[in-house]
């Protein structure tokens, strides 16, 4: 039937993905998953985002939408009347929301990579402590859009609930991978009752990645990148 | 939502800053009037440290003592408090807008590292590596105004939208690289789309209203250059 047909193109690992599919959740919709193995780029994924050969992708009605935060606004949009609202009807709260999603994806995740697969202990060190510092500016983010309430959203969950959710199973994988614990009930009290309160909703039950697995997956990925690196440092060291 | 008497609505900005422009361009696409406050980044206010704690940068617009920051963030408050003024800067129809999103944020995360890049290099060689990423960004955008004007002016059709801002805050800045260091970023043998874009774009009064001068922003990165040469 022509009409809705939605088709996501992820990984599981992905916590961008995880952040869609919580939105599609939330909202009720259905949709077909299809696991792109990132070693080896289906034809669809390069041809459905040929400047970033990245997941997630969204093909609705066979056109595609990329980039997690457009694909959740776009989710939001294209489907306002159906399921709860994602983004605060207000625009100045909209804004806010939008501010917080921003500085998650730009002031969270570069140290959190540096602090995981930092080359030298200084680096990682460096990431560590940046990432700390984001984190309880995240917690005072978090005070201003709850207003004392439980969710991002306040009563419900909203976009930023899902930004920051998605991220979840890779939030608590982070004392294992980056050797600092992220919420710390005492020095981020209301990011660590969010994370819990989060990871109790159906949707991040249904979506989110066993932490563990993800653990040790991202072990196994950072081994095998060191590896391919040194072996390419050698090659050119020998070529010299 | 009336216009204001500019009194409710201030923006902390400066005339070198592209972000700002962007701002700065989007109101007056909307006829919107502002108290427009010149902020020294070499001796940042309180006003400014007050507004913008997280990231002590500008723009920052100030509406009924309500504060917003980040530039695309700004851009979108904007035409929706403003919707019914002006011409729409974001499409109506759900896709459109998706697509003109995700262009916005490869001009943020994409081209600006790049052409940046090409003025913060210390070395040639790495000068020539960011000139090279800039083309490919450029490129890319290329096939962008193809997908999003659909024959029309601009990347937002008839009249300047999202992207066009996004992307034109930059043109005085590239003039400024050209005059620097002999890059020419939108090249018309290159991006000849682009480059009828470029002049069509700084005709308009948004932009004829608010972007400076490149010697302007050359000025500017000299004064950058010194300071952190000084820092060192």
């Amino acid at each position: 039937m022509a009409g809705d047909e939605l088709k996501l193109l992820g990984a599981w690992a992905s916590p961008w993905v995880s952040r869609v599919q919580i939105a599609l959740h939330l909202k009720g919709l259905n949709y077909e998953y299809v696991e792109e193995d990132l070693d080896n780029k289906s034809d669809l994924l390069l041809e459905s985002n040929p400047v970033h050969k990245k997941v997630p992708v969204l093909i609705h009605d066979g056109k595609p939408i990329c980039e997690s935060l457009v694909i959740v606004q776009y989710i939001d949009e294209a489907f306002a009347s159906t399921g709860p609202s994602l983004l605060p009807v207000d625009p100045y709260e909209r804004a806010i929301a939008r501010f917080w999603a921003a500085f998650i994806d730009d002031k969270l995740l570069v140290p959190w990579k540096q602090a995981f697969s930092g080359k030298t202990e200084e680096e990682k060190d460096q990431g560590r402590k940046q990432l700390l510092a984001a984190v309880e500016t995240l917690e005072g983010g978090l005070m201003e859009c709850s207003k004392g309430k439980p969710l991002f959203g306040g009563d419900s969950v909203g976009y930023l609930d899902v930004v920051l959710g998605g991220l979840l199973s890779w939030l608590h994988g982070t004392e294992a991978l980056c050797g600092v614990e992220l919420f710390d009930a005492g020095r981020t009290p209301l990011l660590s009752a969010w994370a819990e309160r989060f990871g109790a909703l159906d949707a991040a039950k249904a979506v989110l990645p066993d932490v563990g697995k993800l653990v040790e997956f991202a072990k196994m990925r950072r081994a095998q990148l060191a590896a391919a690196e040194a072996a390419a440092a050698a090659a050119a060291a020998k070529k010299n | 939502m009336a216009a204001g008497k500019g009194e409710d609505l201030k923006l902390l900005g400066l005339d070198e800053s592209p972000f700002a422009a962007r701002v700065r361009m989007a109101l007056s696409v909307k006829g919107v009037g502002y108290e427009y406050i010149v902020q020294d980044l070499f001796n940042k206010s309180e006003l400014l440290l007050r507004s913008n704690p997280v990231h002590k940068k500008v723009p920052v617009l100030i509406h009924n003592g309500n504060t917003i920051c980040e530039s695309l963030v700004i851009v979108q408050y904007v035409d929706e408090v403003w919707a019914g003024m002006g011409t729409s800067i974001l499409p109506a129809d759900p896709y459109k807008r998706a697509v003109a999103r995700f262009w916005a944020a490869f001009i943020d995360d994409k081209l600006f590292p790049a052409w940046v890049g090409i003025m913060r290099a210390a070395t040639e060689e790495e000068r020539a590596e960011k000139v090279k990423e800039t083309f490919a960004a450029i490129e890319h955008l290329e096939k962008a105004f193809v997908e999003c004007s659909n024959g029309k002016a601009f990347f937002g059709g008839d009249s300047v939208g999202y992207v066009d801002l996004a992307l034109g805050c930059f043109l005085f800045w590239f003039g400024a690289v050209h005059k620097m260091f002999g890059v020419e970023i939108i090249d018309a043998s290159k991006s000849p789309l682009l480059a009828a874009w470029a002049g069509r774009f700084g005709e308009t009064s948004a932009a004829a209203e608010v972007l400076p001068e490149p010697d302007k922003a050359v000025e500017y990165a000299m004064k950058l250059r010194a300071k952190r040469a000084a820092a060192k």
